[in-house]
This record gives structure tokens, C-alpha cells and sequence, in this order.
């Protein structure tokens, strides 16, 4: 059974129509990436997921539960970090974890509450106020609130956004424990670096639509691979060259970024740049990154062939 | 059950860490509208006979701060987590719409009570009360503080700013309250004015409320008993409805 299973999800909201039929499935275990421009739907589909919004077509499944008709089920399988920096200012760090906790069934639950505070270096602050907390501390509470009731599918909307070095490692050690122990990860961030080491596979979204959908190796060898990075001193790009730019908008600047297949396309390119009279300035080989396959997908046509 | 009785103790303790401002000002206001009309009337009205002015007044403002109490209650605190955002860690759980209905209003309830047994201590030093009737006095205090704690809840839930939640109780709750015979029998109004306050809802929670007191009252308690029930089934099927929708709480 998936952990996730998002089936024609439509959202309309006035004049937005911020998901247009968004289907996806997660299994158990994975850890999957949410990724897409702001605006991009990635948060209303979130709210759908968490029953914070309800969708106007389709349904999600969480773990076979559907959010809607069968919710006390889902919502227990689930939990979220909000993207928002959300805190009741009247407790402390324990006692909204403790009511945290309570609101999900559960009442002698201090053993596990120490151990999610201990994992985000929480512990020296749990009789602090919410109010008295610094921004990362409170962004620590946020997670460990999600936590409480060990849910087997956590999703986290953005959990690093403003967040210093340090909470990073610290958050990204303890997930990427739970992950190891089978809780399925979802996982929504704007640092692309972080979904390209952490995620298994990667769905990116545009305009409410799902326009990749693959494993994050996979996309980038599809999309990306190798690059050619040059600098012109003399001359222009050769037409003949001019499909392999990496961004077909400017092709005729000093610097350009051609796409190779392997290694052995660098000689024909080279020749090819010499006979018509080019002299470089620089040359660098690099191995494209999930940026560049995040610029390629958002900026091509809009639905990628064959993924889905 | 736990996550209920986790609500209802969270909502409870939210006011209860401010009591200050969420029980002993309210306590404190009574006192000083006891003292002001109290003493400014005292010599020229007599509502029912034998019974001082002052003895008539109290009843009224006890059950009035309950009313308010269990109103500010339920609203404020959820006007404020929807304004500040941590909603979402009670729209988040498992928790059902019957649970977050009954904690909402069970800890206002409290809240009424709270204030209004503290009205009660504090002015009765100054008059005596009679019990003609207690189980009437509980049975629409009861009641009283559920209405208005329902109420705080439905308008909680329609409200998204603070002056929307100020408007509902300025333009409504307030002047129902003041004009429901707090500070007077409606017996003592020209006769329009007397229709029209038997359409007040909150006229009958008062009068019935009163009359537990001094086994007197401008209509029978047993009506009142019946228009303040019903008045509480149709809030709460409407507050119900209303979560389950997840009318303005779940886009």
C-alpha cells in the first residue's frame, strides 16, 4: 500500500486555479521531494494532504485512509511541519508538545517527547516560553510538534527556509534517521542542493501541474548530464552548435553552456569551434546539477514527455 | 476521549494563565456596576415588592458575566489562533468536530461560571440574596454560559479579523445583554418595548435565572426554561454543522 497516493487532485481558489489535476503516489519508505517555483501549488497541496483544505476533484489516500472520509485514520499516519512559523505563545516547549500529543490520543508520552527534544538539541528549552524562543528554536518545536505521535508519514513544507547551518544538519541527521527506520518523508524545499542529497525521487510542480516525476539520478542524467562551459575570446558560437546550448535564449553572448552526451563530444566541439575561427578563454567541464534540471524543466514546454 | 480532554485542558488553561485579565477584571467590573446603579436607584425603584433594588441586581449582573465570559471565551481564543496561525495544531490531529465543539464550549462554560460565582461572592457581602429555586438557578446558568459559549464559537469561526469579532460583540451581544433586564423589569417598559424584549433570547436566560433567586419573575420559568433550551439545540446544530463543513477553518 503507498504511503501517499494523490489521485486528479483540481483546487480552484477565485480566480486561481492553483492545482490542475495533480496525481502522484509515494510509497512506503521513500524519500520523496516537492519541488517547484513559489506559487507553484506545492503548499495547497500540502493543506489538501494535511485536511487543511479541502480539494474541489480527486482525493488523496494516506496509507489507504482518505483525508476526507476516513480522517482520524489519515491524520494519525501523518505529520506535518508547517511552512509558516506557527507557536502558541501562551505554553512552553513542553507543554505543547505535551497537548500536542494529547490531541493525537496520546497521554504518558513523555519517554518519546524527551528523546524528539534531545534529536533537535530542544532539551535545555523545554520550560522555556514558545514566546522567548528564537526564530530557529521555534522552528525546532514546529518539527518535534509534528513528531509526537511518531507518524509514519512526515511532511515537511519548506522546514529550512531562514534556517541557520546548524539546525540544518541537526534536523537532516534526525530525518534522515526516521527514514532509515521506514517513516516515508516528504519533503518540500527551495535549496536544491538539499533535495538532490536527501531525495530518492523528486516531483517538480508548475503552474499546479506535475511536469517531472522520476528518481532524482534519473532526472539528472535526463536533463542534464554533462556540460560544456565555454568562453569565447574571438568569434562567435558556430551555428552548427547552437542546439546545444543549455539555454537557447543566448546563444549569442561570450560564455555558453552546450549539453554533451559523454566525454567524447568535447574534441568534435572543439574542432568544430576552432574552424570557424574561435579562440577561448576559458573551458570547463562540470556535471550538471538539480538546478540546472529545476531552470531546464521550468523554463521548457509544459508537460515533459514521457514522465508522469 | 483523550484528545477532548487534552482540548478542554488547554483551552481551560489558556485563560486560566491569564485569570487576571480573563476572571478578576470581569469580577471587578460587576462590582463597580453594583455599586454605581445600585447606589443611584436604590431609593427610587422597587421591581418586585419587597425586594431592594440592589437584591434585584444582582442575579442580573451574575448571570450577565457569565453571559459575557463564556461569549469572550470561546471567540477570542479562537480569533487569536486563527490570527496567529497555530490553528493548524488542533486542525491537524484526529480530533472530531463533536470534540472541539464540546471543549470549546465546556471551557467557557468554566470561564462563565468562574466569573459569575465570583460576581456573586463578591456582591453578596453587600445585600442579601435569597434561593427560592437553586435548581433553576443552575439549571440557566448552566444553559446560559453554554449558549454564549456556542455563540462565541460560531463567531469565532465566522470572524478572520479582530474587528469583525468586536463588531459581533459590540453591535450584538452587548446591547442583547443590556437589554435583556439586567438593570430593569420589563414589566416597568411601555408595552412595545416589552414585546420587543421578548424577542431578546438572553431576556429569558436573566428572568429565569432571577426568578431561582426570588421565586419571582415577569414570565413563567418553565417557558423560559424551553425557549432557552431549544435556543441551545439550534446553536449547537448550527456550530456543529459549521465544523463539520470546516466553514472558514478548512479552505
Amino acid at each position: 500500500m503507498p504511503a501517499i497516493e494523490i489521485r486528479h487532485v483540481q483546487k480552484r481558489y477565485k480566480d486561481v486555479h492553483a492545482l490542475k489535476g495533480v496525481s502522484l503516489t509515494i510509497e512506503e519508505g521513500e524519500f520523496f521531494g516537492l519541488l517547484g517555483p513559489n506559487g507553484a501549488g506545492k503548499t495547497t497541496l500540502i493543506s489538501i494532504l494535511a485536511g487543511l483544505a479541502r480539494a474541489d476533484q480527486g482525493s488523496i489516500a494516506v496509507r489507504g485512509h482518505d483525508v476526507v472520509t476516513d480522517f482520524r485514520a489519515a491524520r494519525r499516519s501523518l505529520g506535518v511541519v508547517p511552512q509558516e512559523l506557527v507557536f502558541d505563545p501562551v505554553f512552553t516547549v513542553r507543554e505543547s508538545l505535551r497537548i500536542q500529543s494529547g490531541y493525537f490520543g496520546l497521554n504518558r508520552n513523555d519517554d518519546w517527547i524527551d528523546e524528539v527534544m534531545a534529536n533537535l538539541d530542544l532539551t535545555e528549552k523545554a520550560d522555556a516560553n514558545m514566546r522567548a524562543l528564537s526564530g530557529g528554536m521555534k522552528r525546532r518545536v514546529l518539527v518535534a510538534q509534528a513528531l509526537v505521535h511518531r507518524p509514519p508519514v512526515i511532511v515537511l513544507d519548506e522546514p529550512t527556509a531562514g534556517v541557520d547551518v546548524e539546525l540544518r544538519q541537526t534536523l537532516w541527521k534526525f530525518i534522515s534517521r526516521l527514514n532509515r527506520q521506514g517513516h516515508t518523508i516528504v519533503l518540500t524545499t527551495h535549496y536544491l542542493e538539499e533535495a538532490e542529497s536527501l531525495c530518492d525521487r523528486l516531483a517538480m510542480l508548475r503552474r499546479g501541474e506535475v511536469v517531472a516525476l522520476d528518481r532524482t539520478s534519473a532526472l539528472l542524467q535526463r536533463f542534464a548530464g554533462l556540460q560544456l562551459v565555454l568562453r569565447l575570446s574571438n568569434g562567435v558560437l558556430p551555428a552548427g552548435l547552437r542546439s546545444l546550448a543549455a539555454d537557447p535564449n543566448n546563444v549569442n553572448g561570450q560564455q555558453h553552456s552546450l549539453r554533451l552526451n559523454s566525454y567524447d563530444d568535447v574534441e568534435p566541439i572543439l574542432a568544430q569551434c576552432r574552424a570557424e575561427g574561435c579562440t577561448f578563454d576559458e573551458l570547463d567541464i562540470r556535471k550538471a546539477d538539480l538546478e540546472d534540471v529545476f531552470v531546464q524543466i521550468m523554463n521548457g514546454p509544459e508537460v515533459i514527455e514521457g514522465l508522469a | 476521549m483523550i484528545g477532548f480532554q487534552t482540548l478542554l485542558y488547554k483551552e481551560i488553561l489558556r485563560f486560566w494563565k491569564v485569570a487576571l485579565q480573563t476572571v478578576m477584571a470581569p469580577v471587578m467590573t460587576a462590582l463597580l456596576y453594583l455599586l454605581i446603579f445600585g447606589h443611584a436607584f436604590q431609593s427610587r425603584v422597587e421591581v418586585y415588592p419587597g425586594v431592594a433594588y440592589t437584591s434585584f441586581l444582582i442575579p442580573g449582573l451574575v448571570m450577565m458575566s457569565v453571559l459575557q465570559n463564556a461569549f469572550s471565551n470561546s471567540s477570542s481564543s479562537l480569533i487569536q489562533s486563527k490570527i496567529t496561525g497555530n490553528l493548524v495544531f488542533m486542525l491537524l490531529p484526529p480530533l472530531s468536530h463533536w470534540e472541539i465543539f464540546s471543549a470549546y464550549t465546556l471551557a467557557s462554560m468554566v470561564r462563565g461560571l468562574m466569573v459569575g460565582f465570583g460576581v456573586f461572592i463578591v456582591t453578596i457581602w453587600f445585600v442579601p440574596v435569597s434561593f427560592a429555586a437553586p435548581l433553576y438557578i443552575i439549571a440557566f446558568a448552566i444553559l446560559g454560559s453554554a449558549i454564549l459559549g456556542v455563540l462565541g464559537l460560531i463567531a469565532g469561526i465566522w470572524a478572520e479579523k479582530f474587528d469583525q469579532l468586536a463588531a459581533f460583540q459590540s453591535f450584538l451581544i452587548m446591547p442583547l445583554t443590556f437589554l435583556s433586564g439586567v438593570f430593569y423589569s420589563t414589566h416597568a417598559l411601555p408595552p412595545l418595548w416589552r414585546e420587543v424584549s421578548r424577542l431578546n433570547p438572553f431576556f429569558y436566560m436573566i428572568d429565569g435565572f432571577r426568578y431561582g433567586f426570588f421565586g419571582a419573575s415577569d414570565i413563567d420559568p418553565l417557558k423560559s426554561l424551553a425557549i432557552v433550551t431549544s435556543f441551545a439545540v439550534v446553536l449547537t446544530i448550527l456550530a456543529i454543522r459549521l465544523l463539520a463543513n470546516g466553514y472558514k477553518l478548512r479552505h
